[in-house]
């Protein structure tokens, strides 16, 4: 047979020296440890600055692409508490209606709108949630799925909020560098904040009710509670994400509840990869701009992501981050079968 | 009146738009969210045979109900089985299948005036001074008639059973002999079919619109939920009931109501008794 041997897949000697507290022996450990941070951060912020070269429009992508990274990182909070949700719609439409409204009818400044807008709007949709935060799996995704729905038609019916024309005349941000600086900012605060609330003990109780709920409960901690926290922290980027959006359009209708907001945080995170945050981002950091490229194609793009997300699943359900992680941390060789010699 | 009578034909509407992911979710729990992709794929293949092929309508019907089911089993054998087990995936994927095909007839042009379906039986008559057409009446029976066959389905046939059998327990059912993606590729089939036929007798009354395809996966999902997901029984309640208040909701409130009432109940329903009217699901399943 030809295929007398298997692969395995070995730890990096790097790694595992940089584990421990050898990473402060060299720089080269130094580096490996703090390169891909450092890129990313780098990147991003560097981003901007280039605005001459690659131009405004590319910049307003990039700032879509930073709200889909915020419902994103959102959606995989939620996700590590066991909530699956399809409807992170509602954290950017209520996000974006408080923001709205409160400058639409009082003229309150932007500055205060969007801070404001991101801690009342979490504790709205915490407060919407909380009753059905018991409910587990394709029951919760059900009742996500239809919440922004739920909140369009009732805003269309009861002409509220100003109906289906929704509020516009806002206030603008300053230049769009800055609110794409804001934005980014958001992102990585969001990304490294999480990862590092996961990794605490805290963030083990929440892994925890993921895993197993009733025997969290039998180590008698109140779930609810910790969900609702959780639900809170998550609804946080997602409602900051709809505020700045808001004042950056100038408008906020009931487009803001559309199922793009959903789908496209629950794609990029599908294809970066579940758990990890930074798989969140780098999905929505790719999926934006390339539907961008693909504007052209009209409602073929939708199309085109969903299939996407179809091959993802059930091709390479992990995810690239995932992946990516692998090759840089282990490396694979042949190695011969057990009794071969 | 007119109330009385249009809301019976409101709630067999949405009792045959819910029959096909309903019974697939109770007979293989797989919950099948490319139904409404599956629906307006049945309307628009039966508008292309007929219209295009000059196939004959009664023909181009048939072929449609089969090209349906067909490609329900197609999505199961080829996306779903992969994900079997982990609903989250099961979920997602069926949405994007749903959503991609939905948004292809969308993006190919189907969105004219021009794609309708003719009514089986033209004309109407009155019934206690209300007039109505007959393809109203055609919907109620072939919805009555679908509600018994599948009771009788799954109930008293040995493949009905052994499919229910599934969805109680898999392992159990394995070791009984009943080879489970046999048996869930073929209730995702059969569920199809039906949501075909539901299709087929249900858009005769206006024009095939392309957001069809997700309002009948909103109506599946409110009257399965509110009936509870595997309950023939609870269906037909379900249906009823939303059917009733979506009639009672417009004529009282405005037509832009009517979807709020899906929306609420499902809510509502979720909220407080998950497993719906008459869902036997345990609870602990559900909720913790």
């Amino acid at each position: 047979m030809s295929a007398a041997y298997r692969k395995e897949r070995l730890d990096r000697g790097i790694k595992a020296r940089s584990d421990d507290i050898f990473a402060l022996a060299s720089y080269r450990e130094l580096l490996y440890l703090i390169g891909p941070r450092a890129a990313l951060i780098g990147g991003l912020l560097i981003f901007p600055l280039l605005r001459d070269i690659i131009g405004l429009v590319w910049l307003n992508v990039m700032l879509t692409a930073c709200s889909i990274a915020l419902l994103a990182l959102s959606w995989d909070l939620l996700a590590s508490v066991g909530l699956v949700s399809l409807g992170q719609a509602m954290f950017f439409g209520v996000g974006g209606y408080i923001a709205g409204y409160l400058n639409d009818a009082y003229r309150v400044p932007p500055l205060l709108t969007i801070p404001i807008a991101t801690v009342l709007g979490a504790l709205v949709c915490t407060a919407i949630l909380y009753p059905v935060l018991r409910l587990r799996g394709i029951y919760f995704a059900l009742i996500t799925l239809t919440l922004p729905l739920l909140f369009q038609r009732l805003i269309e019916a009861t002409k509220i909020l100003g109906g289906t024309e929704g509020l516009s005349a806002l206030d603008p941000l300053p230049e769009t560098t800055v609110v794409v600086y804001i934005a980014i900012a958001a992102v990585l605060i969001t990304l490294f904040g999480f990862r590092r609330l996961i990794n605490s003990d805290y963030g083990l109780v929440l892994k925890g009710i993921r895993d197993n709920d009733r025997s969290v409960i039998a180590a008698g901690i109140n779930i609810s509670w910790y969900k609702a926290q959780a639900v809170f922290l998550a609804a946080l980027p997602g409602t900051f994400a709809g505020a700045l959006l808001t004042h950056q359009l100038q408008f906020v209708g009931i487009l803001a509840f559309t199922a793009n907001y959903s789908i496209l945080p629950l794609a990029s995170t599908m294809i970066g990869g579940v758990g990890t945050f930074a798989g969140a981002m780098l999905g929505a950091l790719t999926l934006v701009p390339i539907s961008e490229l693909f504007r052209g194609f009209g409602t073929w793009r939708v199309v085109f992501y969903s299939v996407i997300l179809v091959i993802f699943i059930v091709g390479l359900p992990e995810g690239i981050f995932h992946y990516v992680q692998r090759q840089y941390h282990q490396f694979e060789r042949r190695a011969p079968l057990a009794g071969d010699k | 009146m007119a109330i009385l009578i249009y809301g019976l034909v409101n709630s067999i509407i949405l009792i045959l738009a819910a029959l096909g992911f309903s019974l697939t979710f109770g007979l293989s729990k797989v919950a099948n969210f490319a139904h409404g992709g599956l629906y307006l794929f049945a309307g628009f293949a039966a508008w292309l045979l007929h219209k295009r092929l000059d196939l004959p309508y009664s023909v181009a019907i048939l072929v449609s109900i089969v090209l349906t089911s067909l490609l329900g089993a197609l999505i199961y054998r080829f996306i779903l089985q992969r994900v079997r087990g982990i609903e989250l995936a099961e979920v997602i994927a069926t949405f994007a299948v749903g959503v991609a095909i939905i948004e292809t007839f969308r993006s190919l042009g189907f969105v004219t005036f021009e794609f309708n379906l003719s009514p089986f039986v033209k004309g109407g008559t009155r019934i206690l001074g209300v007039a109505i057409d007959y393809q109203r009446l055609f919907i109620i029976g072939v919805g009555l008639l679908l509600a018994i066959l599948l009771w009788v389905f799954t109930h008293h046939t040995k493949i009905g059973l052994a499919l229910r059998g599934i969805a109680q327990d898999e392992h159990t059912a394995l070791t009984l002999g009943i080879e489970s993606d046999w048996a869930a590729m073929l209730s995702v089939a059969i569920g199809s079919a039906l949501t075909a036929v539901a299709a087929l007798t249900i858009l005769p009354l206006g024009i095939i619109s392309i957001d069809l395809g997700y309002e009948v996966l909103l109506i599946a999902v409110a009257v399965s939920v509110l009936g509870g997901l595997e309950s023939t029984a609870g269906l037909v309640v379900g249906g009823l009931i939303l059917g009733y208040s979506r009639v009672i909701a417009a004529d009282v409130l405005g037509t832009q109501w009517q979807t709020v009432v899906y929306l609420v109940a499902i809510v509502l329903v979720l909220a407080i008794r998950p497993s719906g009217l008459f869902g036997k699901f345990k609870e602990l399943e559900e909720r913790v």
